[in-house]
Parts: structure tokens; sequence; C-alpha cells
């Protein structure tokens, strides 16, 4: 009797979240599918045509840009701490607490933080430079933590052979190692730029909310989900946020499938990283 | 008893942390021979074969006394230890291609100490693979990777990984643990080839291994060697009660 309840329970559970994301996503397609209009792909946004191009291409210099900043560092740190730090360091230890606590702070206070620094001290002003710094500290711990969890996955075995041959600790690492954690390091990446994309708090209080496409750095500009939250929050656009939300959901899912292509062309049939 | 040794160990005391795990070792090794380490599980002997290429400098807490040398050099003074590790290669207990091709597999060692032309390349991934039994069975796949070949042919790809580097010694842990007996067989036959132009130690747990292959065997027990001779003397009229007993298999 005990077992069957749990069963259902489970089953019900399943179900439940799978209608949900369905309600949610029929929810969505149905308000916003009908109100994608040609218009809304001009090169130029204006108060009579909210055009949502400006936006976009505003998500990808975001994305390009942050990653540009924060996928060398954090892969560079995370070869530090997996491959040249010694337990028990203390230096190491604080890395450690550091990198876990950034994971876990809302965006918000990035956004914040941003504001302050970037934008006021710095004197960067609500620029996409402000947008890109205050992004790339917050996607760093994530890059940094899945790196160093492919880094640790790739085996011992390998490093021996590399050691064995008299490989240096470099060679090792960039030849080896480093090449048999790419699918892992990519799916950090890929969730990195899920992060971007879907980032509306850190990015108003420092890229700003101006819907055109900026013409240097200096200049403010508005991500998707920026200017969804403008749009919705003005409540004069309603349909045009709801085509947005479109956007970005099927912007997110080719991101999702375009990583999971690459990452399967990147493992053979034995489950290993290949390096050709 | 060793007249021109390749190596020799000199009073050699290592320890983990503060477990002393080998005690003062006292070891020539044959120049063009097999020599055959054996004793029971944990009685130091791979540890010995890991102190000769430095391998254990990357264990934490490892600490070594004494000395071994290679061509009476002694391997713990100035010599590069990348240096040391291209004299003296290393298969391991269980093979471990790097998850490239094979060609790649064997050139990566020469390419690690700077031969970059591919006719080169070429002649050392071909001259290697022979050497190891392999070619035949690898000539028309030099492209794709090594994981797809089977257990016993990774392991001789290992060995003409090892090869690569054109070391005079060569380390093999207990090479054919992991294989059946006709991948053993290929191997075993293998290493007595190679004695011509190699020096080879090799740890095994298989007695009947030590005898088929090895010139000379050490039987370690507690981290110590308690008796070193000429492998059919030792399997025939062992010297002393404990190695007695091991060969007869009534310990270990």
């Amino acid at each position: 009797m005990k077992s069957k309840i749990l069963k259902i329970l489970i089953y019900l559970s399943a179900v439940i979240t799978l209608l949900i994301l369905f309600f949610l996503i029929a929810y969505i397609l149905i308000k916003g599918v009908p109100n994608l209009k040609p218009d809304l792909f001009a090169r130029h946004y204006t108060s009579d045509n909210v055009s949502l191009m400006p936006a976009f291409i505003n998500t990808l210099i975001m994305v390009g840009l942050s990653l540009l900043i924060a996928v060398p560092v954090g892969i560079f740190s995370a070869i530090y701490m997996v491959e040249y730090a010694k337990g028990g360091n203390r230096f190491v230890s604080i890395i450690k607490l550091a990198t876990e606590t950034l994971t876990g702070i809302p965006s918000i206070i990035y956004g914040l933080f941003g504001m302050l620094f970037f934008v006021t001290t710095c004197g960067f002003g609500f620029s996409i430079r402000a947008g890109v710094a205050t992004l790339s500290i917050m996607i760093l711990p994530l890059i940094m933590k899945t790196t160093e969890e492919a880094l640790k996955a790739v085996s011992d075995t390998y490093r021996e052979g590399s050691f064995g041959l008299g490989a240096g600790k470099l060679r090792t690492v960039f030849r080896i190692v480093l090449p048999s954690a790419i699918p892992g390091i990519l799916a950090g990446v890929i969730l990195a730029i899920g992060r971007i994309v879907g980032e509306s708090a850190a990015l108003i209080y420092t890229a700003g909310t101006v819907a055109q496409v900026p013409k240097r750095l200096t200049d403010s500009g508005r991500t998707l989900a920026v200017h969804m939250y403008t749009l919705a929050s003005e409540g004069l656009h309603m349909e045009e946020a709801y085509a947005t939300a479109v956007i970005l959901i099927v912007f997110v899912l080719g991101i999702n499938t375009l990583s999971s292509f690459i990452v399967k062309k990147l493992i053979n049939v034995d489950g290993k990283a290949r390096l050709q | 008893m060793i007249e021109n040794p390749i190596i020799t160990i000199k009073d050699l005391d290592l320890y983990y942390n503060d477990f002393k795990a080998l005690k003062n070792i006292n070891l020539d090794i044959a120049k063009n021979k097999i020599t055959a380490f054996i004793g029971p599980s944990g009685c130091g002997k791979s540890t010995l074969l890991k102190s000769i290429n430095r391998m254990n400098d990357l264990v934490d807490g490892c600490k070594i006394e004494g000395e071994i040398a290679l061509e009476n050099e002694n391997i713990f003074g100035k010599m590069d230890v990348n240096i040391l590790r291209k004299r003296v290669g290393m298969v391991f207990q269980k093979a471990n291609p790097f998850p490239m091709s094979i060609y790649d597999n064997i050139a990566y060692g020469p390419r690690t100490h700077g031969i970059k032309k591919k006719a080169a390349l070429d002649e050392i991934v071909e001259d290697c693979l022979r050497r190891a039994a392999l070619w035949e069975d690898s000539k028309d796949r030099l492209k794709r990777s090594a994981l797809g070949l089977s257990g016993g042919q990774q392991q001789r790809l290992c060995i003409a990984r090892a090869l690569a580097t054109k070391p005079e010694v060569l380390l093999m842990d207990e090479p054919t643990s992991a294989l059946d007996p006709i991948s053993t067989g290929r191997i075993e036959e293998l290493v007595r080839e190679l004695k011509k132009d190699y020096t080879i130690i090799i740890v095994t747990h298989n007695m009947q291994q030590a005898v088929r292959i090895s010139d000379n065997t050490a039987f370690f027990l507690l981290g110590e060697v308690v008796e070193y001779n000429d492998t059919q003397k030792i399997f025939s009229i062992p010297a002393d009660k404990r190695t007695e007993d091991y060969i007869t298999g009534r310990f270990g």
C-alpha cells in the first residue's frame, strides 16, 4: 500500500513538472507568436516601432565580450586550482570559499556592485563596458567551478603517461589534460551563456536601457531580457514583450541544441573525449 | 655479482610521510637483461620501480634518501627529470593510451623532446609499432583513435609509445595483469625480443612469468630485498627461507 502511494506520488510529480513547463511555454508561444511581426526586426528602435533587433545584437555583444574575459581567466584559475595548487594550502581554501560564495549571490547584488564600482567609481557610466565587466565577474565562478570539475574528472593515468614520457607539467596540462576536459568546460560555458542571456537585474544598473546598438563600448545598450523587462514595466507594449519572450526562448533552445551537438561531436563511441 | 650495471641503487630508504616503504635497498641492474621484481602486495616493488624514473616525485609526502645512479650519474642530482624519464621509459599496469590517434600517441614523446619533422616522426612511428608487434594491426588506421584498439593492443601501443623516446631502460609495472592469457603471451614474447636493445625491469605478481622471461629476480618483502639472484637459482635453490615460502605459495 505504502509503496503504491509513493509510486503515484513519483508519477504525479513528474507529470506536474512537465505540465508546468508545457503550460509556461505554450502560454508564451500563444501570446507571443501572433505578435512576431517583421517590424520587430527592423534595424532601429523607435517609440512607434519597438524593434527588438538592437537588443538582440546587444545580447550577442554582451555574450561575446563577457565570455572573452571570463572564459580564459576562469579556465586558467581552474588549472591553477587543480593542477598546480597543493591541497591544504591556505590561499586555495580562500579561493574555494570565495568562488562558492560568489556562485550563490543573487544577481541584483552584482548589479548594485557594478553600479557603485564600475559605473560610478571607475567612471564607466551606464555602458556596455560596465555591463560586460559586471557579467564577467558574475559568470567567472561558474566557469571556474565547472572547469575544475572537468579537470578533476580526467583520469590520472593520462597525467602519469605523459610525465612518464618526459613531458613537463605545462605540456601535460595543455596537450593531454585540457583537451580531455573540453566537453565539461563547454558545458560550463553554455551555462554561463544561459545566465547572461537571461540576466536583467545585473544589467539594468550597469549597461542601462538604451534601445540602440551602441557605436562604442562606452555607450549604453539593453539586452533582450532587459528589453522585455522595460517593455513590460512600461506597460505600453505587452504584445511586443511576449514576442521578445518567444525570441529569448528560441535563442536559449538554439544554444542548447548547438552545444549538445558540439559536445557529441567531441565525444567518440567510447564516451571519451577525442583530440584530433 | 653484476658486471657493468646500468643502474646502481645504493642505501635507498623511501618514506611516505612517516611510513618507511623501502629499507636500505642495494641493487644493481644488469644491462640488456630482464630483471623481475617479485613479492607480495605492498612489499615495495612498484615503489622502487617508480623511484627509478622519479615518478614518486608526483606523490605528496614521498621522501627518498640514498642514491640511484643511471650510467654512474645520480638521478637525484643535477640530472633533468624530464631527460631522465626520456632515458628511462615506463609502461603502466593499466594500458593508458592518450585519447588521440595511434600516430599521435607514439609521436607524443618525440614531439615533447623536440622532433617536429613529419618524415622523422613517420619513421619513428613505424619503427616503434613494428618493434611492439603492432604495425600489421594498425598501419591502416594510424589516424584513428587509439581507444578503439583492444586491451592487449593498447598495452602494446603503450610499449611502442615508451620506445619512441629511445629509452635505454624500460620499466614495466605489472604490464600484463589486466590482460587475457593470449595477450599476455604476446607481450612476454615482445619483452624477450626487446631485451636485445633495452634493459628491462618488470614488476610482476605472476611467478611463472618471472621464470619465463627474466634473467635476474629480486624478491621483496616488507620494503626490503630479501634475495636477489639469477632467476634460475632463485626459483630452484632459494637461499632464504622466506623466498622459498613465497615461491612455493605458502604466503603472499
